[in-house]
């Protein structure tokens, strides 16, 4: 797909993604909107920027990889891969009801595209290791990437450690890691639930590179990837700072929403926010 | 009538014994050579479930994975979606004992093939107690859709299972057990996922065997003979899927069944067969393996004694069983 979409065409398709989301989340009557709507801007860089990847051919052999940890935070890989051309979009009001290939948590065998199942936390760490040890080890294929996103709270899970150390022996260069770094999870604020912080030591401690981005800001985004691919004796993790429900007032900074889905007002209200949001980054794009 | 060739050495004084893991761990060399696919990975046990083989031949395709069995599957999982045969191998209490969640979610559920080896399975792990005597692995791993479970009988046996395994693109658990255990069955003898074979026959019972338990009944079969009683003995590799047409033959034509295996007999082959005759042939059944409790430390044969499942102590059970139950035949 790579560089075709300016920066602010990239914002522009974060924000269609966000209202693809809303537009999904209330047809299906429930779902998670907090985290989607931050992952927005992460997952527009990855499907429309970083990653080379076939949307018409989703089993191509060289094409990069994106697991999905945090498997309900679906609704914005169903958004970005309908809009980078997976399937249409009139598919991602389907999310969640009967005979849907988008099911409420993501699996592979009903979706062409997606490389894992997921939900129960903590498992997408892991998978995306062992595909990059594959490349790595295995392969000889040193051009391709393995993309993961996490979520914050996420990281409670001891599986997840036992990835990081895994990933730190090997070496797994070729595995980029995201944390979705909102501070918020089902019972409240992260570090209320179950303290993460020193969260940059702690994956430092276990052989990562650790980088430190606004998760909102396209180009730091894209700059960060650039630089874990450059460094070809770790692997690394990008501490993304996001806002919870990012784009929509009403929902940003509130874990409530974690796991809520907007009634009809309310996407209503989200919409309209979005759109004037529109007008906003086209016009502060301008020039870039 | 049984075509199945018994070692002809089973019934003499120095019958060849051997682990049913040391079967494993020819067979994982031998699909290493044929199948460049297949990989290795072991949580810090790799000589007790004989993964060493493979790792001093394909030193290239073994990962060390430490004692981190959450990690060892889901990593396998994403090695199996990388295209390749992942064998994973821990004692079975630890996988799947401790990662079930993992091997459901990213294995059964997203249908990798990737296989799961449980090591030191039953209470014939003996001293080390029952921490380390997994005996709800048949039951959890069968209880799981897209899962196949695989017990062998003897290391001829687990070599051939293993192999098959390597080709099967399925998700796959094989049981493998500690201790020497008789070689019942003979390089020859045939060996499918999915089968049952009848290794003798019978009138009277029918006597079903997975794991170590089938060289038991074996021998329970021979004593019972000596006491007018002709038990069929049909060994059971593959507890799911389960053979159901031969084990329905065989019951049909005795019109009593008897189960035994080195696990809870609750989601075990016990439960299986339960399943099995209450829905197309109900049949006076008994079920020998372990009654709802956990084990404890013990020499091996000890504990085998202890809980009735030596041929001995099975065939006084069975002698019982045929002498107060009238066989069911045909009416249904």
């Amino acid at each position: 797909m790579g560089g075709q979409l300016t920066i602010s065409q990239l914002q522009q398709k974060a924000n269609d993604i966000r209202e693809d989301i809303i537009s999904m989340l209330e047809a299906a009557g429930s779902g998670h909107s907090a985290g989607p709507l931050d992952l927005a801007d992460i997952l527009t860089a990855l499907y429309f920027n970083i990653m080379n990847i076939d949307p018409k051919n989703p089993e191509w052999e060289d094409r990069d990889l994106f697991f999905l940890s945090n498997g309900h935070t679906i609704p914005v890989q169903y958004a970005a891969m309908a809009e980078a051309g997976y399937f249409d979009k009139e598919e991602l009001l389907t999310l969640r009801k009967f005979g849907s290939r988008l099911q409420g948590h993501p699996e592979r065998e009903r979706l062409p595209g997606l490389e894992n199942t997921s939900g129960p936390l903590g498992e997408g760490l892991s998978q995306a290791a062992g595909y990059a040890y594959s490349l790595q080890y295995l392969d000889n294929q040193l051009h391709r990437f393995v993309y993961v996103v996490m979520g914050d709270g996420e990281l409670d899970e001891g599986n997840i450690w036992e990835a990081a150390m895994f990933a730190g022996k090997y070496k797994l260069s070729q595995l980029i890691a995201f944390v979705d770094r909102n501070n918020i999870q089902i019972d409240g604020s992260t570090e209320d639930v179950m303290p993460l912080e020193d969260l940059r030591g702690k994956w430092e401690s276990f052989g990562w590179h650790v980088l430190e981005i606004d998760g909102h800001n396209i180009e730091s985004i894209i700059d960060a990837v650039s630089t874990g691919r450059a460094i070809t004796n770790r692997p690394t993790v990008i501490i993304a700072h996001t806002i919870p429900g990012k784009g929509v007032p009403f929902m940003e900074y509130d874990y409530h929403w974690h796991g809520v889905a907007p009634n009809s007002d309310q996407a209503k209200e989200a919409l309209a926010k979005l759109r004037t949001l529109d007008g906003k980054i086209a016009h502060e794009g301008q020039g870039i | 009538m049984s075509s199945y060739q018994l070692n002809p050495e089973l019934w003499s004084d120095d019958v060849p014994q051997e682990p049913i893991r040391a079967g494993f761990g020819r067979g994982l060399k031998a699909a290493g050579e044929t199948n460049d696919k297949v990989v290795a990975l072991c949580a810090d046990l790799t000589d007790s479930t004989q993964m060493s083989l493979f790792k001093e031949a394909f030193p290239n395709r073994f990962i060390e994975m430490g004692i981190a069995e959450q990690n060892l599957v889901t990593v396998a999982s994403g090695l199996a979606r990388a295209g390749k045969v992942p064998f994973v191998s821990s004692y079975a209490s630890f996988s799947p004992g401790r990662n079930w969640e993992q091997i459901r979610t990213t294995i059964a559920l997203n249908n990798q093939p990737v296989k799961v080896v449980g090591s030191h399975a039953g209470i014939s792990v003996g001293p080390d107690g029952a921490t380390h005597q997994m005996l709800e692995d048949i039951a959890i791993m069968r209880v799981m859709p897209n899962m196949i479970v695989i017990a062998p009988g003897d290391s001829i046996e687990a070599e051939k299972a293993t192999r098959a395994m390597a080709e099967n693109n399925l998700p796959t658990y094989i049981r493998l057990a500690r201790e020497k255990t008789p070689i019942f069955s003979t390089p020859d003898s045939p060996f499918e996922i999915g089968k049952a074979y009848v290794l003798r026959d019978g009138t009277d019972v029918t006597l079903m065997g997975t794991g170590t338990m089938t060289y038991q009944l074996l021998a329970a079969a021979t004593s019972l003979a000596e006491q007018g009683i002709e038990a069929e003995v049909v060994h059971v590799p593959t507890v799911k899927p389960l053979d159901e047409e031969t084990l329905l033959a065989s019951i049909k034509k005795t019109g009593r069944a008897v189960s035994a295996e080195e696990a809870q007999i609750v989601g075990g082959l016990g439960g299986a067969v339960a399943e099995l005759l209450g829905e197309k042939l109900p049949t006076p059944l008994k079920r020998l393996g372990m009654q709802d409790r956990f084990g404890e430390s013990g020499k091996p044969d000890e504990l085998i004694d202890y809980f009735g499942l030596t041929g001995a102590k099975i065939a006084e059970t069975v002698a019982k069983f045929v002498h107060d139950t009238p066989q069911y035949h045909q009416q249904y």
